[in-house]
């Protein structure tokens, strides 16, 4: 089954800071790409308000466009975890999300990494693409 | 037989768990550390109050990474979105993690609206550390300040973090209180909240 699914790692300060298209058809998608960061940008002030009603981290699916349905995950420190996807796995997202946010965290404990600032570690982006290949 | 029972080694550091690992680091030290990050800072300042600003960034990354290995490793990824929630937070788990003991108190100002204290008979900071008369007011624990300014400001209540010795009458050493002001925008969301 192909899947369309686009990740961003958002900082605090809305300035996105990793990006990956992750579905299963990626070749064909390229001039889709620009479209799937457009929809997942125009979802951050939804995930804005959204975020200061609830504790948890996991704000499933906070908006829609055509087939395409964008969830969010937002840490502690409000870096958020953008996922635009057709499929309609909510557990597999969810475990997704939690595996990508132990790497972040991970990322994050570097002192020399400026908090904010894009992770470029090709350790990082092997790891995401094999965590999207496995749960999604 | 060598090499048997030997740890596991990783390949990079983000294959490595996230586990508790050793709960204590020793006293001296951190201290050692500590001093020579004092010293060295001021070697590049011209006056006190640039060497508390300097103090107070190193402390901002602490505070910032605490509060996502904290919130991802004790709380089971539970946010906190109230202004008490975030402050008790601070005041109990952070205290707990970083000093081994909960902060000695947590109060909210009597003349302003957006002002709370953590007070602290001796930070664990300041332990080692005495101030020379022409100092003045300086204060180590700015180091403190910042990690809690690192903390609230991740977590979106920007505030300005001070600390200040408060001299108590009976005891030699004066008490350390690390002051938090709130930013408007605070306020008027967590009016909003309800």
């Amino acid at each position: 089954m192909t899947t369309t699914a686009c990740f961003i790692v958002v900082s605090k300060n809305d300035i996105p800071i990793y990006e990956a298209e992750v579905g299963s058809t990626v070749r064909q998608k390229q001039e889709q790409a620009h479209q799937h960061q457009f929809i997942l940008h125009a979802a951050l002030d939804l995930v804005q308000d959204l975020a200061w009603t609830t504790s948890a981290m996991f704000l499933r699916s906070v908006d829609r466009f055509n087939d395409l349905t964008v969830s969010v995950y937002v840490t502690a420190g409000h870096t958020r975890l953008m996922l635009l996807h057709d499929s309609r796995n909510e557990d597999g997202i969810k475990n997704f999300f939690q595996e990508v946010h132990e790497l972040y965290v991970k990322t994050l404990l570097n002192p020399l990494y400026l908090i904010g600032s894009r992770i470029t570690s090709a350790h990082f982006d092997t790891r995401v693409r094999a965590l999207a290949r496995k749960y999604l | 037989m060598i090499g048997v029972g030997k740890p596991k080694q990783y390949g990079n550091v983000l294959d490595k768990p996230l586990s508790r690992g050793r709960q204590e680091v020793s006293l001296s030290a951190f201290a050692f550390l500590f001093s020579e990050l004092v010293q060295y800072n001021q070697t590049q300042v011209d006056n006190i109050a640039e060497l508390e600003r300097r103090l107070e960034d190193a402390g901002y990354a602490v505070g910032a990474r605490v509060l996502e290995l904290l919130c991802h490793r004790d709380k089971g990824n539970r946010r906190e979105t109230r202004l008490l929630g975030i402050l008790s937070f601070i005041h109990s788990t952070v205290w707990k993690v970083l000093f081994g003991k909960v902060a000695d108190s947590l109060e909210k100002g009597t003349e302003h609206e957006d002002e709370y204290m953590i007070s602290e008979k001796e930070l664990l900071v300041n332990r080692f550390i005495s101030v020379p008369k022409d100092m003045g007011a300086f204060n180590c624990g700015a180091f403190v300040a910042g990690i809690v300014r690192g903390v609230l400001d991740g977590a979106g209540f920007p505030a300005v973090v001070t600390a200040h010795f408060v001299p108590i009458e009976g005891q030699q050493r004066p008490r350390t209180t690390i002051l938090i002001k709130f930013a408007e925008e605070v306020l008027r969301r967590e009016a909003r909240l309800g």
